[in-house]
């Protein structure tokens, strides 16, 4: 990709400093290279011993890694915050709109703006759902919307995140592990806090507590264990929550509530932060096989008896052929023109669509309707021939199984390297919390950035990093 | 609080417990093995039979030999209670009920781990021993230390203590059902080198050479070694003291429950029953018998306490 063709969010495309950065900028350039690489190594110390660290999957010794830490803050000013703010809102807003719909009426099939198969031919639509209204009319408590920059004013959303998103913890931990070592760069920005997501996530779940509740919510966190790679982020969040972290084996239904195994017997659970798949909450409604989940849970929830946050179900939502008829939802549901991007999308299901697709495949990005983690996805401008033509096949086999978009020049924050500071691109992962009163989301997010010079990949399961995301007061 | 998590912080202090009674018992066979002449063999074979390590030794195969039998200790993973699988063990039950820890807590235990697999990524080398069973006993200290200065005392700290006093009064007993036979009437021989050697590696192995001399003096007389290990609620090793601990713990915790479970009773049982007597009672129901009836007693209690707090399904 041509570098003049990319924003950088510190330099703009003309190496002139962009206000959100001057203060930084005075900083740094004060600062001596030897003392921010001591603190750099002194960063990855701290989240060694904080233990924020995730598991690799398929080794044989569970092995656990840092994902890395770069100390450079990514800086957005408050104006554009709260454009962005505005966006994400009205973005999440109909998604929960959309999921009311689809799981009742389907007015929205029924206008004729989605095809009918989309919905139910498609994997993550749980006929389990229809026609339950989930307690405070909430589907999506917790949101992870993905935002790529390409410039000054232009931002895209890549993708929703509606079923369980993770890495909030990393965005507390950045800014604390931030705070710790530069405590100076806070006394002179103005930096909107983010400390609250854990008071507002519990507040916001309490909100939506089932008819069953008795007196204060009694909230817990499932987890799919310690050997699952976002364990730390689990009992991270319990603990800031005060919530017990319970695994499906610490629970089982009695007297027709969700009740965890405690020291004086069983008790029942009001609302279940669930950081489990839906296939596997319920192996007498789902998945049999499950071990990770709760034998009855979802009859306990249809009577009431429980929230499951978020609900079964709402991966229908961000699946993403869905996902590329997010602007005609958006329209649909709030009557407005969205705020927020799409990144105009291919579906490959469609004749006309896959031929341009397979004309093109060199200058697109090609993913996996269900995929994720960034697997199982062509780069056209970076790919081989050979990578191409095995895309190829795979994509004639099974087009519908596909997505393609333009690449994006997505814009480049610097990271602290040897050579000083280096554009690297980066996303931004705002996290949104949905109570039945209001929507809260929490200024700034989870940046991630692509390490390696020139990659597009940002995440952590391929070399990416993190970076401490700063929202101005203006 | 979740029956796992008690469980957790159950075996948190447990592990972290061995992994300390463990060190000091690789200390001490190596202090004998450097001040005595002849074969340490022998001793060897007593030191890790009363880590309770010895059959899983024998299974390897490998001769017995004081750097063998450190080095099984200390580094071993195939030992399920080594230094550093305990000190794993600890780190990962920590994991577990991370909630209910302090963050001082968390860290000084992820820390310990961190340093133990550091200190023991290698076989250590003997001039090393000193300085490495030191730097863990420090760490493990700090766990201990940040416990005690920073949780709550609830039914969380509880559960730690439970823990914590369990194992060591199960080690306090094995080093007495190992040894009890230096400390028989029938054997004594006052004044003997041999017999002054193994009483103070009795003491050793519970770090407590200065505590017996600061209460007993210079002389040593194994009835009152053996009341010091049993008996003395001064000594924070002995059964007495440990089981007391585990009594006023389980009182604790019933208490703020609101229940009065079995563990509670067959607590005061062994108290009542094994640990109010003088020593003279202790010989004449045979030493040996005394501390063999006492170490099935606290395994049972484990396993009633499991039971009363719901740790398993």
């Amino acid at each position: 990709m041509d570098e003049n063709q990319i924003f950088d969010e510190m330099w703009g495309r003309t190496e002139t400093l962009r206000p959100p950065y001057s203060m930084f900028k005075e900083w740094f350039d004060g600062e001596d290279p030897s003392r921010l690489r001591a603190k750099q190594r002194e960063a990855e110390e701290l989240f060694r011993l904080t233990g924020i660290t995730f598991n690799v999957y398929g080794r044989a010794e569970a092995e656990e890694r840092l994902i890395p830490f770069d100390i450079v803050p990514r800086i957005i000013s408050g104006l554009e915050w709260q454009r962005l703010s505005r966006g994400i809102e009205q973005r999440v807003r109909a998604i929960n709109a959309f999921l009311y719909d689809i799981y009742h009426k389907q007015e929205i099939v029924k206008a004729g703006r989605i095809p009918e198969h989309m919905i139910s031919q498609n994997e993550a639509f749980l006929p389990h759902m229809v026609g339950v209204n989930p307690p405070g009319g909430v589907y999506t408590h917790i949101v992870g919307i993905d935002l790529v920059r390409t410039d000054d004013n232009q931002f895209y959303v890549l993708e929703d995140n509606a079923r369980t998103p993770s890495g909030v913890s990393y965005m507390l931990e950045n800014r604390e592990t931030m705070l710790q070592m530069f405590p100076e760069l806070f006394a002179n920005n103005r930096v909107k806090p983010v400390e609250t997501y854990p008071t507002n996530l519990r507040r916001s779940l309490a909100a939506c507590a089932p008819p069953a509740t008795t007196g204060n919510p009694t909230v817990a966190v499932l987890t799919p264990g310690i050997f699952n790679s976002a364990y730390f982020e689990h009992s991270f969040l319990a603990d800031q929550m005060g919530a017990e972290l319970v695994e499906g084996h610490d629970l089982r239904v009695v007297d027709g509530r969700v009740a965890m195994r405690t020291t004086e017997g069983y008790k029942p659970i009001d609302v279940l932060y669930r950081r489990v798949d839906d296939d596997f909450l319920d192996p007498l409604n789902f998945n049999p096989e499950s071990q990770l989940g709760v034998p009855g849970i979802m009859d306990v929830y249809r009577a009431g008896g429980i929230t499951i946050a978020n609900t079964p179900g709402t991966g229908i939502a961000d699946d993403k052929a869905i996902y590329s008829y997010m602007p005609e939802i958006v329209e649909f549901y709030t009557g407005e023109r969205p705020l927020l991007e799409n990144v105009p999308t291919y579906r490959c299901s469609e004749p006309d669509a896959l031929a341009y697709v397979l004309d093109n495949l060199s200058e697109l990005v090609v993913k996996e309707v269900h995929g994720s983690g960034g697997y199982g996805m062509l780069i056209g401008p970076t790919a081989t021939k050979k990578d191409i033509a095995a895309f190829r096949k795979k994509l004639k086999a099974r087009p519908g199984n596909y997505i393609a978009q333009p690449t994006l020049a997505l814009s480049t924050v610097p990271v602290f390297s040897r050579a000083g500071l280096s554009p690297r691109h980066v996303d931004l992962r705002p996290f949104v919390l949905v109570s039945p009163d209001k929507i809260d989301i929490t200024p700034g997010g989870l940046t991630r950035v692509a390490l390696k010079k020139g990659s597009l990949v940002v995440n952590s399961s391929q070399g990416g990093g993190t970076k401490d995301t700063w929202v101005l007061e203006d | 609080m979740l029956g796992k998590t008690a469980n957790g912080l159950f075996w948190m202090y447990r592990y972290l417990e061995r992994a300390e009674n463990t060190s000091r018992l690789v200390e001490t066979g190596q202090r004998i093995a450097l001040t005595r002449l002849g074969s340490s063999e022998a001793e060897w074979r007593s030191i890790m039979q009363t880590a309770g390590v010895l059959q899983g030794f024998e299974e390897t195969g490998e001769e017995l030999n004081g750097e063998a039998a450190i080095d099984w200790m200390l580094r071993s993973k195939a030992n399920p209670s080594s230094v550093l699988t305990s000190i794993e063990g600890a780190r990962q039950n920590a994991r577990l009920v991370r909630t209910a820890l302090t963050h001082e807590v968390w860290e000084a235990v992820n820390g310990t781990y961190m340093a133990a697999k550091k200190l023991l990524a290698r076989k250590v080398p003997e001039r090393d021993l000193p300085e490495v069973l030191g730097k863990i006993r420090q760490r493990t200290a700090l766990v201990r230390g940040s416990t005690h200065g920073t949780m709550l005392r609830n039914d969380i700290y509880n559960f730690a203590r439970i823990g914590t006093f369990l194992e060591r009064a199960d080690n306090t007993a094995r080093i007495l059902d190992v040894k009890y036979y230096v400390l028989l009437p029938s054997v004594m021989s006052v004044g003997s080198s041999i017999d002054n050697v193994q009483w103070e590696t009795i003491l050793r192995s519970v770090s407590a050479r200065g505590g017996f001399r600061m209460a007993y003096g210079n002389n040593y007389d194994p009835v009152d070694i053996a009341y010091f290990l049993i008996l003395d609620k001064r000594m924070p090793r002995s059964l007495a003291f440990c089981v007391g601990k585990i009594r006023d713990n389980l009182n604790y915790l019933a208490e703020s429950y609101g229940t009065n479970p079995p563990s509670c009773e067959k607590a005061s049982f062994i108290e009542q029953r094994y640990l109010s007597h003088n020593i003279d009672a202790v010989f004449d129901e045979g030493l040996h018998q005394y501390i063999e009836k006492v170490l099935n007693l606290i395994g049972d209690l484990g396993g009633q306490i499991e039971v009363d707090y719901r740790f398993y399904e």
